[in-house]
């Protein structure tokens, strides 16, 4: 089929070094000696964990409940014991730690009890809900829960669907094998997809340097009778970023501040749609992924993965070179050195590089910006990395914005073209994380105002109301006694008081009632406790032995000595 | 004549111009002082009177009249100075008080007698609890302003430092590590 492709600006072509890696079938990674399976393995809320250690748990099994509706489930990739539930370091650029589920295989594989699905019996919202349980997430690098992206914008109709299975950076190989032999899988994946957005048009976007997995998908297409386009797209870096697929395939570009629903398309990536059918018609989550291990190793290559596996590991069953000094998470272009060599596995870690000298010799030092503009041409966003890089790196921010720093997808073109070797990348994800932080700073700080200025006026209305409380009760008391006065003047004094002096004379008169009541009040709690004091009964006075009364007796003569000089105190008191 | 008539064009220049401002004046009335509002956005909002005053809010009206310095805010920090700094075209000042990291407050529940006094003292409302029962500390919501600490009868409030965590790990500044060459070694 022939069809009209279209170009984004820029890009570059990197050595892909694939080859390497694509000689041999996936392989099934063997059981490891413990999993750590992280809890927050997905954009969103992090899943709180269901299992404590000690539990016994079967393959399978949810070990983190998704947390709100962008968060998906985490599940035991294998059968054993829970050793704890602690922190771990993370394969994330920080190295620090989160909460980890770590888990003893037993040895056995021992899955739980898994029930196919028919999903076409299903509605959309189970679908999407099952997914969730299921702990499917994009499985491009961005980890974004799938079952957030298959809800149609409701404005919007939905034009294309794109799956992208180009794989631009170097080194990976994962999705071209997933294609190759389980093409099927992975196109009933994409049908699940379809029926659920039910877009006008299919595209699934292939780099045309893999033609074994173009021609393996346009078997399956047309074996399950769909009406899906193979679409081949040139070899160019990075084409398999979402937004430069839809791009190539569609015309149509996709801005920092929309969604690409709202612009009629969506894309995910191959892997999630295989996952997404395990999920429906085995009932399987996703407890393992492709990884392709390759770099600085004897037998590059694709291996089926648990979530969780210790990554070193994993780097032993590809016999890496004594002088591998590190393992880079992801591709070249875009991957990062993890903190340590045991962090484990994710479901975002599609590829392990044995890091080298001689594969990633060390940047040479970085020279003064020349305003070349190489990276201006290579950027595939069309941004202008120089001015970017000049304002992050004076903490410019608020121009880095007006420059669209966060239309930015950190491909790293613009690094890899500069001939003064400036880390541009480093800088945009600094000016990124630190406008971030400011605006988190912002809200909190709006929240607070908010809530002084709240509980400030909520001071002075209650002490306005206690005043205006106050003043009535003390209206009426003094109401109470001049009545009260009136009366008593009228029943008493032969003379006839004149209303006027009644009057006069309420203020003072209710000040002294006032006074009265107050000491009328005192002295009834006086009296109640006194006659509490009295009605309390001397108790367990029978059955006393000799020593007892004796003691008892002892008691009372000192407080014979005491007790008269109690009453005296009052009496002084009182006068 | 002529002189009169000239007055008489001014004075009503003068008039219909008056009439106008007076119009102008009342229209468009601001209310309030609008770089109270700036200077107020610029602070953090911690309402924790370490700069003397009760609230982020009078300190900003300090400010604004020109009574204060702009470096009495630690929660602030150097930043804000400068921020203020821009704003007022003033100097910039080395803080009055050291800056401190950012911290919240924990209520150790075990000890709470439920007494509410720290509730009352909370100025942004992050404390929940009731009479004789068990406060604590909305974390998302502290500032870390340390009102609740003093009037705590049992001393169950503890600050703590907030850590670095993967929500709030922030990518830092590249540094070009300089290093010396490798020296050259006589065979």
């Amino acid at each position: 089929m022939l069809m009209n492709l279209f170009k984004f600006k820029g890009g570059v072509k990197p050595p892909t070094n694939k080859t390497q890696s694509l000689g041999l079938p996936i392989a099934q990674a063997p059981l490891p000696t413990r999993l750590v399976v992280p809890l927050h393995q997905s954009i969103g809320g992090m899943p709180r964990p269901v299992v404590k250690a000690g539990d016994k748990v079967l393959k399978g099994q949810l070990i983190g409940q998704a947390d709100g509706w962008i968060s998906a489930a985490v599940h035991a990739p294998t059968s054993g014991t829970v050793l704890e539930v602690a922190l771990h370091v993370q394969p994330h650029p920080s190295g620090l730690d989160a909460l980890c589920v770590v888990i003893e295989p037993d040895g056995r594989d021992q899955w739980i009890e898994r029930t196919a699905l028919d999903y076409q019996a299903m509605t959309p919202e189970q679908v999407r809900e099952h997914l969730q349980q299921s702990g499917v997430v994009g499985l491009g690098g961005a980890v974004f829960p799938t079952h957030g992206k298959l809800t149609a914008s409701k404005t919007v109709p939905m034009e294309e669907m794109v799956i992208n299975g180009a794989e631009c950076e170097p080194f990976i190989t994962c999705d071209d094998l997933l294609m190759r032999e389980r093409a099927e899988e992975v196109v009933r994946g994409i049908g699940i997809f379809r029926d659920l957005l039910q877009p006008k048009k299919v595209l699934i976007g292939i780099e045309d340097n893999k033609p074994e997995a173009a021609a393996a998908m346009r078997a399956a297409v047309s074996a399950l009778n769909e009406k899906f386009d193979v679409v081949q797209v040139p070899t160019l870096y990075p084409a398999g970023g979402a937004k430069q697929l839809i791009r190539v395939l569609t015309g149509k570009e996709v801005p920092a501040s929309k969604r690409s629903t709202d612009l009629g398309v969506q894309c995910f990536n191959v892997a999630t749609a295989y996952t997404a059918w395990r999920a429906i018609a085995h009932g399987e989550p996703v407890v393992s992924r492709l990884v392709t291990v390759s770099g600085n190793v004897d037998a590059p290559r694709n291996y089926e993965v648990l979530i969780g596996t210790p990554m070193d590991e994993l780097l032993k069953l590809a016999n890496p070179h004594p002088d591998t000094d590190g393992i880079v998470m992801g591709g070249p272009m875009m991957g990062f050195l993890m903190p340590n060599n045991q962090v484990p596995v994710v479901k975002a870690t599609n590829c392990l590089i044995a890091h080298s000298p001689r594969i990633f010799p060390p940047a040479p030092p970085e020279m003064p910006c020349i305003r070349c503009g190489s990276c201006a041409q290579a950027c595939p966003h069309e941004l202008q990395p120089f001015e970017m890089y000049w304002f992050s790196r004076a903490k410019n921010f608020g121009k880095t914005q007006e420059y669209h720093i966060f239309d930015c997808i950190e491909c790293g073109c613009c690094s890899f073209v500069c001939p003064s070797r400036i880390p541009l990348v480093q800088y945009f994800r600094f000016a990124k994380s630190e406008i971030w932080a400011r605006e988190r700073e912002k809200n909190a700080a709006d929240g607070a105002k908010e809530r002084f200025e709240f509980k400030q006026l909520r001071d002075e209305r209650e002490k306005a109301e206690k005043a205006e409380k106050l003043a009535k009760a003390a209206a009426a008391q003094a109401a109470k006694k001049a009545a009260e006065a009136a009366a008593a003047t009228e029943a008493t004094s032969t003379e006839t008081a004149s209303t006027s002096a009644v009057v006069e004379a309420t203020p003072t008169v209710a000040v002294d009632a006032e006074k009265e009541a107050k000491k009328a009040t005192i002295l009834a709690a006086m009296e109640r406790a006194k006659a509490q004091r009295e009605a309390a009964q001397i108790k367990n006075t029978e059955n006393l032995n000799a020593q007892q009364q004796r003691d008892i007796a002892e008691i009372e003569a000192r407080r014979e000595v005491i007790q008269p000089a109690a009453p005296t105190a009052v009496d002084e008191n009182k006068a | 004549m002529e002189i009169v008539l000239a007055i008489a064009i001014m004075a009503l220049g003068a008039v219909v111009l008056g009439a106008a401002l007076g119009f102008a004046s009342i229209k468009f009335k601001v209310e309030g002082d609008p770089l109270v509002e700036k200077i107020n956005s610029i602070l953090p909002q911690t309402q924790c009177g370490q700069c003397g005053f009760p609230g982020c809010k009078p300190y900003s009206e300090a400010i604004a009249k020109g009574e204060v310095d702009i470096n009495l805010c630690p929660p602030g920090g150097l930043e804000g100075v400068q921020r203020l700094a821009d704003l007022l075209g003033r100097e910039v000042k080395p803080l009055e008080q050291e800056e401190r990291p950012k911290q919240i407050a924990i209520i150790d529940e075990n000890t709470c007698i439920g007494c509410t006094l720290c509730i009352q003292a909370c100025p942004v409302d992050a404390i929940v609890g009731a009479a004789k029962q068990m406060h604590t500390i909305i974390t998302p919501l502290c500032t870390g302003c340390e009102l609740c600490l003093p009037p705590c009868p049992v001393e169950c409030i503890r600050m703590e430092a907030i850590t670095e965590n993967l929500d709030n790990w922030k990518w830092k500044f590249p540094v070009v590590e300089i290093k010396a060459a490798p020296m050259q070694k006589a065979a």
